[in-house]
């Protein structure tokens, strides 16, 4: 799989091999076939591998996921696309209360293999509806795991190791960055829930994941002009997180900045800061801020770029966090 | 009683075109980025959103959808300040806050676009039962497309309807496509089927004929307002435009050309005007022309939101989200 993909084809490839690899392994989907998904992402699948596995399905998102919970309960791996990330909320019963559940509360007799792919987060100039960053919601659901990719070799691995594993998984991918090219390696190199070091550093740790591990790695190569040596660390797995990873690197750096899309109020970064302020709390020189989105509804497209992180936001935070 | 922009073959012709040749302005400004996101074109379906809006009268209200802009201006909202709003500027609607999914004018009466396919119809049903409550009887349309058959909550929102007869005339506008999925490859039954299983009154018109949406709406608007309990209309029309402004890149194959051809040919803004004498379309159409010239400079004149302002009114109590910061 040498040379450069986009992000949507490394998906595409990814869902091809895992269309390939699994009879069992079928494709739900809102405008999935003919079109092959608003972004492509599906391009080509119902043509080589029929409408029975790749298949368009009515717009009925709750209708969908039932469906996808129940044809798991009887051996199929389906891979379910929510069109954009704000049109899941129909189907948050089926997920939060259906899909998490059924492992735990069958004690563990059947598996959920069901994965959920959700294009999220902003900057294509969509509106609100079509640019939520929601992972908050389904990271604070216990039996769900959450995950985002940043790259295309991420993107491909990690979509494969989501379907093949018999947990469900809400795969949320960085719409944004669809588009974005990167080398596709043979191998994925870490298992699904790791988080990796995708810079080292040593005067602080940038922690991100999906389409702001882009907006941190611009920053830190920023800052290092200045004489500042950031360590970013992509997060991929939401839920749950790697914490090792994190703490090993906070303990060498003494800071930490969380920069997520969504909301800073209750996001995913309330989470981290909290904990790693508990476990690092000797080895750290600040505390550990947040950069993120303001609580409000996701603004018009005309002033998005207003409302996203961007490499000031996140510099004038390590201006911060450098000053205690 | 009715709208009296709507009260003639007259003025029924002029929302028509007013609906179309907004929505052609709206795709050059697409085109050009003035509008950043992009807009669904009402285009080809303007006889429903007028003919339903001709049986309504003044207080009475209508939900609408993603490709709402025809609903918003057969109601009577203002070209300039919708125009602003999907522009993105302070003058819009909503203070250019919404943008092309999100329209509302609620001193009229709209109670908005919706983003979300089919999440119109119970806030329609809330509104209508709230009115018979109070003794008052008014109306609320509740517009959305062949798509929304298949949604859950459409199906709660029949139910609700029906057993608390509330005034509600259902508007499906049946344009034969969800995106590119066709009606007949997705809808199980029928759309009136549907609402006759919750026993609900339903009918089919042709929704290119903007006189007969009027007739079979008014009939069902004027039982519901007489207590008589929700009616449903199926529209068959055709959108004769993109799903979306983005579509046009993709270059799909969904729709025949054939198909389209044949649709455009039973254009509901001609036929309406072949009814008129032609100087008196001659009259509607260059004052149309006049008003939109007059829309785009008031759009183009409005300034463009200070993003500080995002957090003025998320509480009704003017809280703000965090004591001392702006957001
Ligand atoms: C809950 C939800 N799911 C998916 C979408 C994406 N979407 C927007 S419009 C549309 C098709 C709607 O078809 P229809 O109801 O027939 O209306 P039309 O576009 O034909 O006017 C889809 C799938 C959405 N907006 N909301
Ligand atoms: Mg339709």
């Amino acid at each position: 799989m040498a040379g450069q993909l986009s992000i949507a084809k490394a998906l595409n490839g990814a869902l091809r091999k895992s269309l390939e690899n699994d009879p069992k392994t079928v494709l739900m989907g809102e405008d999935i076939g003919k079109l092959g998904g608003v972004f492509r992402i599906t391009d080509g699948l119902q043509k080589d591998f029929g409408d029975d596995r790749v298949m368009d399905t009515p717009l009925a998102e709750s209708g969908i996921m039932g469906t996808a919970i129940g044809l798991a309960l009887r051996g199929y791996r389906p891979v379910v696309e929510i069109q954009f990330d704000g049109f899941v909320y129909p189907a948050f019963d089926q997920i939060v209360s259906q899909l998490a559940k059924m492992h735990a509360r069958a004690l563990g007799h059947v598996k959920m293999p069901v994965t959920v792919r959700i294009p999220f987060g902003g900057g294509i100039g969509a509106v609100e509806h079509h640019s939520e960053s929601h992972e908050a919601y389904f990271a604070h659901t216990a039996g769900l795991r959450v995950v985002s990719p940043s790259n295309a070799h991420d993107a491909h691995w990690m979509l494969r190791q989501a379907i093949e594993s018999d947990d469900p998984v809400i795969f949320l991918e960085p719409k944004r960055r669809y588009w974005d090219k990167g080398e596709v390696g043979e191998d994925p190199m870490l298992p699904l829930h790791s988080a990796r070091i995708v810079r080292p550093g040593t005067d602080a740790t940038l922690i991100a994941y999906g389409p702001m591990v882009k907006v941190c790695q611009e920053a830190a190569q920023a800052a290092e002009e200045d004489g500042r040596h950031l360590e970013v660390v992509d997060l991929r797995s939401l839920s749950p997180i790697d914490f090792p990873t994190l703490e090993e690197s906070l303990k060498r750096t003494g800071r930490g900045i969380v920069v997520h899309e969504a909301p800073v109020f209750l996001g995913l970064g309330a989470e981290l800061a909290a904990r790693l302020t508990e476990r690092c709390f000797y080895h750290l020189e600040a505390p550990i801020l947040r950069v993120g989105g303001y609580h409000a509804p996701y603004p018009p497209s005309r002033v998005e770029e207003t409302y996203l992180p961007d490499l000031d936001r996140v510099l004038d935070a390590v201006d911060r966090a450098l000053a205690y | 009683m009715s709208l009296p922009h709507l009260a003639d073959p007259a003025g029924r012709y002029r929302a028509m075109r007013l609906i179309r040749s907004f929505e052609e302005l709206a795709l050059e400004w697409v085109r050009s980025g003035l509008i950043v996101g992009g807009t669904h074109p009402y285009i080809g379906q303007e006889a429903v959103a007028v003919g339903v809006c001709a049986a309504l009268a003044p207080d009475d209200g209508l939900t609408s959808t993603h490709r709402g802009h025809g609903h918003v201006l057969a109601k009577g909202a203002d070209p300039g300040r919708l125009l602003a709003e999907l522009a993105g500027r302070v003058d819009g609607l909503n203070r250019g806050r919404g943008g092309s999914m999100h329209a509302a004018d609620f001193s009229l009466g709209i109670l908005g676009a919706n983003g979300i396919v089919g999440a119109g119809a119970p806030i329609a049903v809330g509104a209508a039962w709230a009115a018979q409550r109070q003794g008052r009887p008014r109306v609320v349309a509740s517009f959305f497309g062949d798509g929304a058959l298949n949604q859950g909550v459409l199906l709660e929102a029949l139910n609700l309807a029906s057993i608390w007869r509330a005034p509600v005339l259902f508007v499906c506008e049946n344009n034969g496509y969800a995106t590119t999925l066709p009606a007949g490859a997705a809808v199980g039954g029928s759309a009136c089927g549907r609402a006759e299983a919750f026993g609900i009154p339903a009918e089919t018109v042709d929704g290119m004929d903007v006189e007969a949406v009027r007739a079979a709406a008014g009939r069902m608007v004027e039982r519901a307002r007489a207590g008589g309990g929700p009616g449903f209309l199926e529209c068959l029309t055709y959108r004769f435009e993109a799903h979306h402004t983005m579509e046009r890149r993709f270059r799909l194959a969904y729709r025949t050309a054939q198909e389209v051809a044949a649709w455009r040919a039973r254009d509901p803004l001609a036929s309406a005007a072949a009814a008129l004498p032609s100087a008196t379309v001659a009259a509607i159409d260059a004052e149309v022309g006049q008003l939109l010239l007059e829309s785009a400079e008031f759009a183009l004149a409005s300034a463009e939101p200070d993003p500080l302002t995002a957090g003025d009114h998320l509480y009704a109590s003017g809280l703000r989200p965090r004591s001392g910061a702006a957001l």
